[in-house]
């Protein structure tokens, strides 16, 4: 089936009405994903997205391709299973922090390490939105909601580094209203061959209100982040007068300041390919800059396409010989058929 | 070796019989299955009906010469149509006292019973809990017993290969194979060339098995020291078609889903997760993927489904395989193949339990899992293998409700029927129709929600295709768009879609058949893998004048159309199972009729005994009853 005409941002959208809650930051995430889809030429009928339950998950209803919302956690499976079945297809995963770190934490941890060829947005809001706002595997510590109204106690747990845990071949991180570098983000996912995982943070206007303000708030932004780019020295600051630097001695990343004889050459260059670096910068958090961008992408055998190398299908000869195998008792010497 | 048997035995019945009842037992690394199953290849192959049963314990490796670690596999085999593996065996092969005496209250009076004389040693009588020796104290007389020194006779046979004494001793079991093989006068070709091919890269231990074998066969023909030990033959089975194989039903379930992918002209992807007794078929299948099955061991049971639902959405049929733990867990996504109305065959090898229960053993108490197990109102079609070879054209019809109707299928089976098998006429898959699918030609453009006026099947329209772009989910979804919709009438409309949609498989499938008997007196309404047993009972009660039928269901849900009319004809409808009453309560809700129960969960199957008891027992209770009235 050939894409006869390329597609537009609007064609992407399908003529559900969006029903987020006003200012939510899934809405962004969605103008987001038809732009990546346009740009990167995408084919409606070659493109699934299929997600779980959440706020999040409902995204598919929303982007004119195909589109499967399944069950609380699970669509990592699912997406498996149409991706093994249908390996020429585009498939996008869009999950929650809930839905792909708690419930769905095993089947996520299992498509990472088997690198399906596939692209997994986790919305993170830190919250369980569609359920009203209880608190999630990713919140930080203290904070309050129904279920922990003395604020939580668990130890939160960071997207990539479950992601590099897990063997992941792609890890990035983008926010929901860059609208300028999300997209661009989303196409190189696309790219990547196996499974390209994407931390986006998203603002729950109703439930986590502003919770990423001290990484995203525009007016410090160049201060709390550091944009990463393979082969680039670690730089960020709106001066780009801040850098990271490696202590040998810690074996940490620490934030230096240009200048009196601290030079780019005292920086760590970012290698996108280097899982050690990567679980550096996956794990930077306030006061320290976050890491956006591109954190970790190497080459690994892709799960899709081992698969059908192993499996051959000439299902037409071999079924009426695989009956008559094993250990046959053959009469038709002995006995005429009748 | 000596015979130590009592001369009473002389009077015993001698071996000649039109079939026989075998029963090899040992610790479960005294390779017993292997036995069996090489001794069923055999009796085939001589051109022997027969039915088996394999009953093995949990542990892969139990501690030796104990009681319950015992590994037994019991073949029926002989001239007349077998359908049971034989209440009572008529020869016992053990191989430790822990073998011997957990078998003995299963034995035929005067059953022939050749043991292992060198494991009758003080050390292992005590680890079978024995204060005396049964070959010595007289506890056996009623049996005809045949010690032979197995083991030294083996490690003597085999000396010249050259293994060292304990692999030396490995060989025992073909050794007792051989012996056994010449005492029913039936082949070693099929047992020798197993062994060329498992051990082709190990010669001495291949010829070593070799010698083994061909000297327990020799021991046989040579040894007049035994009066028992008197060569038989066994007449051959009357068969009617002209190619058998030997079937397990784990084998006939994947080879019906292969040959259903071949007549829906559909690839299939089977996903699954290892749970005893359903991974005999992912491993079947693994084996046998360029036949157009492709396998996917998946991280948990919840992703087997899943993914398999994955692969129902991108138009591959998706099976799934689990028994009742695992299928407990795929409930929530059998929920969703069904709002989404995506074809899915998920297969449940039945285990006794409750939660890990007993995991070899076998029972039929997921009845009401599968088809009442799910929240919200979720029917699906529940169809049920009855024998190993059944399982073939079981799957083959789980397949076809499938794709038919759009809609997820349990087929049940259980651990009797995966492990057990029988001879089997292999057959002609082109003699099958096709199976219809809804899938869209690739010209074709419209809706996927689009219906099929007498099925209600959807559109089985894949991405990929550009005419049926849509989304679909577990949210309720309008009737006509398949977009979410939260209208109370739409909602009742596809509850009512989804209920009709099942009820209408009934206008679809063959109408029940009387599997045997006449109407008007007893009726044995019965599912599953009691079907042999109960099929031999029935008979054995008609050849006595009995006025009885054996009626045996495959299609449980929905139920056949005729069956409440069918069983309006009898006085009594008594319904056995492997477990409380499952069927009984499925027939009190659908046909509101008056079953009779007898139920068992021992974790083996009923006897030919104990039906004929029951049908006898409510028979009388029904003459009584009438005089009463
Ligand atoms: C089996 C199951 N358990 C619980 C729920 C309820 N539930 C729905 S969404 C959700 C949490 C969603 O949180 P997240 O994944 O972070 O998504 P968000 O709404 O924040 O985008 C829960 C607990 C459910 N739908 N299914
Ligand atoms: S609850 Fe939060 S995440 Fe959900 S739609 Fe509203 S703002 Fe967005
Ligand atoms: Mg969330």
């Amino acid at each position: 089936m050939s894409q006869t005409q390329v597609l537009s941002f609007k064609d992407f959208a399908t003529d559900q009405e969006v029903r987020w809650c006003p200012g939510c930051g899934d809405y962004s995430i969605l103008k987001a994903v038809q732009r990546a889809l346009a740009d990167t030429g995408a084919s409606a009928e070659n493109t699934v997205f299929v997600s779980g339950i959440g706020c999040s998950s409902r995204l598919p209803y929303y982007v004119e391709t195909y589109g499967f919302h399944t069950i609380h956690g699970r669509a990592p499976a699912v997406a498996t299973g149409v991706k093994l079945a249908n390996p020429e297809l585009d498939v996008w995963l869009v999950t929650g922090d809930g839905d792909g770190l708690s419930i769905g934490g095993n089947h996520l941890l299992h498509v990472l390490r088997r690198n399906v060829n596939m692209n997994i947005l986790l919305f993170n809001n830190e919250i369980y939105g569609l359920t009203k706002g209880q608190y999630s595997p990713t919140s930080r510590e203290g904070t309050r909601s129904p279920t922990s109204p003395d604020g939580s106690f668990d130890n939160p747990v960071i997207p990539g580094s479950f992601a590099l845990g897990a063997g992941a071949s792609f890890i990035a991180r983008g926010i929901d209203i860059d609208q300028k570098g999300l997209p661009l983000l989303l196409a190189d996912a696309q790219a990547h061959q196996g499974t390209a995982f994407i931390e986006i943070l998203q603002n729950c206007i109703v439930y986590n209100k502003d919770v990423f303000d001290d990484v995203v708030a525009k007016k410090q932004a160049k201060e709390t982040q550091v944009q990463v780019v393979h082969g680039q020295p670690l730089i960020y600051g709106k001066d780009e007068d801040k850098g990271l630097r490696l202590n040998t001695q810690t074996l940490a990343l620490e934030s230096v300041t240009l200048g009196n004889g601290i030079t780019e050459a005292d920086l760590l260059v970012h290698d996108e390919t280097n899982p050690i670096i990567a679980a550096l910068l996956v794990a930077l958090a306030p006061p320290m800059p976050t890491a956006m961008g591109i954190i970790h992408r190497v080459e690994k055998p892709v799960f899709d396409q081992a698969y059908w190398e192993h499996k051959p299908t000439q299902r037409s000869a071999k079924v009426r010989d695989l009956l008559r195998t094993g250990n046959m008792l053959d009469r038709r010497n002995e006995v005429s058929p009748r | 070796m000596s015979d130590k048997s009592s001369a009473s035995a002389n009077s015993l019945k001698p071996l000649e019989r039109d079939r026989h009842v075998i029963r090899f037992a040992g610790d479960s690394g005294d390779g017993i299955q292997l036995q069996g199953q090489q001794f069923t290849v055999a009796s085939a192959l001589s051109g022997h009906d027969l039915a088996t049963l394999p009953d093995f314990p949990a542990e892969i490796r139990a501690p030796a010469g104990t009681r319950y670690g015992v590994s037994a596999f019991q073949i029926q085999f002989g001239g007349d149509r077998i359908t049971t593996a034989g209440d009572a065996p008529d020869v016992l092969i053990a191989f430790n006292p822990a073998a011997l005496v957990v078998n003995l209250s299963h034995l035929e009076p005067g059953a022939l019973i050749i043991v292992d004389a060198d494991a009758f040693t003080e050390q292992r009588l005590k680890r079978a809990d024995l204060a005396t020796n049964p070959l010595e104290d007289g506890s056996l007389e009623a049996y005809r017993v045949c010690p032979v020194d197995i083991t030294s006779l083996t490690v003597q046979a085999v000396k010249p290969h050259g293994l060292g004494s304990k692999d030396s001793a490995r060989c025992k079991n073909f050794y007792a194979l051989g012996l056994v093989l010449w005492l029913f006068d039936q082949p070693r070709e099929p047992t020798m060339a197993w062994i060329e091919e498992k051990f082709g890269r190990l010669p001495d231990v291949r010829d070593a098995n070799l010698t083994a074998l061909n000297a327990g066969h020799a021991f046989g023909e040579t040894s007049e020291l035994s009066h028992h030990l008197v060569q038989s033959t066994t007449p051959q089975a009357p068969l009617d078609s002209v190619e058998y194989r030997t079937v397990t039903g784990a084998e006939a379930i994947a080879l019906g889903l292969l040959a259903a992918g071949e007549l829906a002209d559909t690839e299939l992807m089977f996903c699954s997760y290892p749970i005893t007794p359903a991974s005999s078929v992912l491993h079947h299948l693994a084996g046998l993927e360029d036949a157009g099955v492709a396998t996917f061991q998946a991280e948990d049971e919840i992703a087997a489904v899943c993914s398999a639902i994955g692969a129902s959405y991108a138009g591959k049929l998706g099976v799934t395989s689990s028994s009742g733990p695992g299928i407990a867990l795929k409930g929530e996504a059998i929920g969703l193949a069904v709002a989404a109305e995506l074809p899915l065959v998920i297969v449940n090898s039945q285990r006794a339990g409750p939660s890990t229960g007993l995991p070899t053993k076998t029972e039929q108490s997921d009845l009401y899992q599968a088809v009442y197990g799910r929240n919200g109102d979720t029917p699906i079609p529940v169809v049920a293998a009855k024998t190993p070879g059944h399982c073939f054209d079981a799957a083959i019809e789980a397949v076809t409700l499938a794709l038919r109707h759009m809609t997820p299928v349990i087929l049940l089976t259980d651990g009797y029927i995966a492990n057990a098998s029988e001879l089997w006429p292999i057959p002609d898959i082109d003699a099958y129709p096709a199976i219809p699918t809804r899938k869209p030609g690739p010209d074709e453009s419209g809706s996927a929600f689009e219906r099929d006026p007498e099925t209600y099947a959807r559109r089985w329209a894949a991405p990929g295709h550009p005419g049926f772009i849509h989304r679909v989910g577990g949210i309720e979804k309008d009737v006509t768009t398949g977009n979410i919709s939260y209208d109370a009438d739409n909602h009742q409309a596809m509850t009512d879609i989804r209920q009709n949609k099942v009820l209408n498989v009934a206008k679809f499938v063959a109408p029940q058949e009387m599997d045997q008997g006449v109407t008007g007196g007893l009726a044995v309404v019965a599912w599953g893998s009691t079907y042999g047993t109960i099929y031999q009972a029935v008979k054995e009660c008609l050849a006595e004048g009995a006025q009885v039928a054996h009626i045996h269901i495959t299609q449980i849900n929905p139920l056949p159309s005729n069956l409440g009319e069918m069983l309006a004809g009898f006085h009594t409808v008594l319904v056995p199972e492997l477990n409380t009453g499952q069927l009984a309560t499925l027939l009190k809700d659908r046909l509101v009729i008056d079953v009779k129960q007898h139920n068992k969960v021992t974790g083996q199957p009923l006897t030919v005994t104990e039906i004929k008891n029951a049908i006898h027992e409510h028979a009388s209770a029904r003459l009584r009853d009438v005089a009463g009235d």
